[in-house]
């Protein structure tokens, strides 16, 4: 019997081979046939940008050399700002609501799971904060902050810059965003970790920051960096309200050449800023999940 | 015998209307082995858990040396600073090396300088055989070697006794034998202890006292002779017919 099952074995068993026509996509066929569609699909887009008639009226339209580099340098004798120096506005803006979102963000969530009766009314006024800024648009909180609040006349508030109250107007909404993240990671965290702390006789307190912060902070760090990729992009809406970031100098430069080119330019700005930050988010994410992985077994 | 460590009297515990403890009364003794038994649900973990106040309790009074736990003045931290617990699934801090989880209470929780309470951790670690590990997080060790280290963090805390809440329900059959030695250690070295447990030949050797819960009842209570060899009542018999293999 058994011999009979060696004898077989011996010879290729037809019935594992794949379809002939589906062969060239398997084993070492597979670098080949990547390489061929990458070739195919980069050919067909060259063919559209270069060789299409609209393709060359994008060219001029968009990719202008010139223009491009134009944007770069701005022109001061025509009071056009450089896209550049627009660009760091951007990303001074989106650091200090960065800092001040981590903060405000955390405060809320602290306060939506504690169970001190004392903090009844804050945590009341936590959960009404962040549905209602998650639920009005970005840019109507943008416009009432920086066209409201200059109206109130109050001393310290309403005097200040459009820069600074747009990072306010940014913080307010990205907070109640961050805030459910956080308030996530924190409940991630078992029951048992708490019970365990408390019975070692730390406060409520300690308990939080000794045992469920530290275990929170890395299960949110991911989901944290896509909000601050968000975030980056979001930067550009200052420019409703004046601040002359990357994207208002590019409207600029725009209105004064009839050229496209230097939004085309802000883009490439942004994208420069916000590919590290993907790709390093993809990075942890994968690392996670492999260690995930790792601990499952 | 007479110096009381925990009493509990009349205790009475409700989940909504399910009453899980009715009127239960027991004390432990200094340098005394209670072992708690009963099948699952008879109460022993809510028993556990009202000691040390993770639980209130709806009637009775819960007393540790002779004062009243539920004092309104009792700053529940406080009284759980006198109470080690360790729990069926462990719940070390996998953030935190193994030193780490046993240093955390008494550096945070007592305030007591660090490297006098890390000297001490080592210690207490080289007397299970995991010194050497000392610097590994929790999920490099085998679930005993875990359950160990439970232990050991909560005697670090140097507490006046132990609640133990099924510490090997959730070990590889194989794995049993070193936490029950450790207990048995520590019963010899005269700690106090409340143990709830389905090892009853552990309990048999271990215990001066056993306690047999039936649906939040104490049905019955005293030496592991009587209760083991010559249970007097009916429910207590079924139970132990059903637990011997």
């Amino acid at each position: 019997m058994s011999a009979e099952v060696d004898a077989d074995a011996s010879q290729t068993p037809p019935f594992l081979f794949a379809p002939r026509r589906r062969q060239i996509l398997k084993g070492r066929n597979g670098l080949a046939a990547s390489i061929a569609s990458t070739v195919a699909i980069v050919g067909v887009l060259a063919y559209i940008l270069f060789a299409t008639n609209g393709g060359a009226a994008v060219r001029a339209t968009f990719f202008n050399p010139h223009f491009l580099w134009l944007a770069i340098t701005g022109d001061p004798a025509k009071a056009i700002p450089s896209v550049f120096s627009g660009i760091l506005t951007n990303i001074w803006i989106f650091l200090v609501c960065e800092v001040l979102i981590l903060f405000f963000g955390l405060v809320l969530a602290w306060i939506r799971i504690t169970v001190s009766p004392l903090l009844m009314p804050f945590r009341l006024l936590a959960t009404v904060y962040s549905d209602v800024f998650r639920g009005v648009p970005v840019l109507l909180v943008l416009y009432l902050v920086d066209f409201g609040l200059p109206e109130l006349q109050l001393g310290g508030i309403s005097n200040q810059s459009p820069a600074v109250l747009s990072c306010v107007a940014l913080t307010l909404t990205y907070s109640a965003y961050v805030s459910e993240v956080f308030r996530a990671g924190l409940n991630s965290v078992p029951h048992g970790q708490i019970l365990a702390a408390r019975s070692l006789g730390l406060t409520q307190y300690s308990t939080m920051r000794r045992v469920v912060l530290p275990q929170a902070v890395r299960t949110v760090i991911p989901p944290l960096l896509n909000d601050f990729i968000s975030l980056q992009k979001d930067t550009a809406l200052v420019s409703i309200a004046g601040v002359v970031d990357s994207v208002r100098a590019a409207q600029i430069g725009v209105e004064s050449y009839f050229n496209e080119s230097a939004l085309v330019m802000s883009a490439l700005l942004f994208l420069l800023m916000t590919i590290p930050m993907t790709r390093f988010t993809d990075r942890l994410i994968a690392r996670d999940r492999e260690k995930r992985l790792a601990g499952a077994q | 015998m007479n110096d009381v460590v925990l009493e509990m009297t009349s205790v009475v515990k409700r989940f909504g209307s399910h009453e899980v403890l009715r009127d239960v009364s027991l004390a432990l003794h200094r340098h005394e082995v209670v072992c708690l038994i009963g099948a699952s649900g008879s109460g022993k973990s809510t028993l556990l858990r009202c000691a040390n106040l993770l639980e209130s309790i709806d009637g009775g009074d819960i007393t540790l040396y002779g004062q009243s736990l539920l004092d309104p003045r009792i700053d529940p931290d406080l009284v759980r600073r006198h109470m080690g617990t360790v729990f069926q699934s462990f719940n070390l801090f996998p953030h935190l090396s193994v030193i780490d989880n046993v240093c955390l209470g008494p550096v945070r929780a007592l305030h007591r300088p660090h490297e006098e309470v890390r000297a001490e951790a080592l210690e207490l670690l080289e007397r299970i055989g995991l010194a050497e590990r000392a610097q590994e997080y929790p999920d490099r060790l085998s679930g005993g070697q875990q359950q160990r280290v439970a232990i050991v963090r909560s005697l670090a805390m140097r507490p006046d006794l132990l609640l133990l809440d099924e510490v090997t329900s959730a070990l590889d059959p194989t794995l049993v034998g070193e936490v029950l030695e450790l207990l048995s250690d520590l019963a010899a070295a005269g700690t106090t202890m409340l143990i709830a447990t389905h090892e009853m030949n552990f309990a048999r050797e271990v215990a001066h006292q056993i306690v047999f819960l039936d649906q939040g009842v104490l049905v019955e209570q005293g030496s592991p002779a009587q209760v083991f060899d010559e249970p007097r009542h009916e429910a207590t018999r079924a139970f132990l017919g059903r637990s011997r293999p």
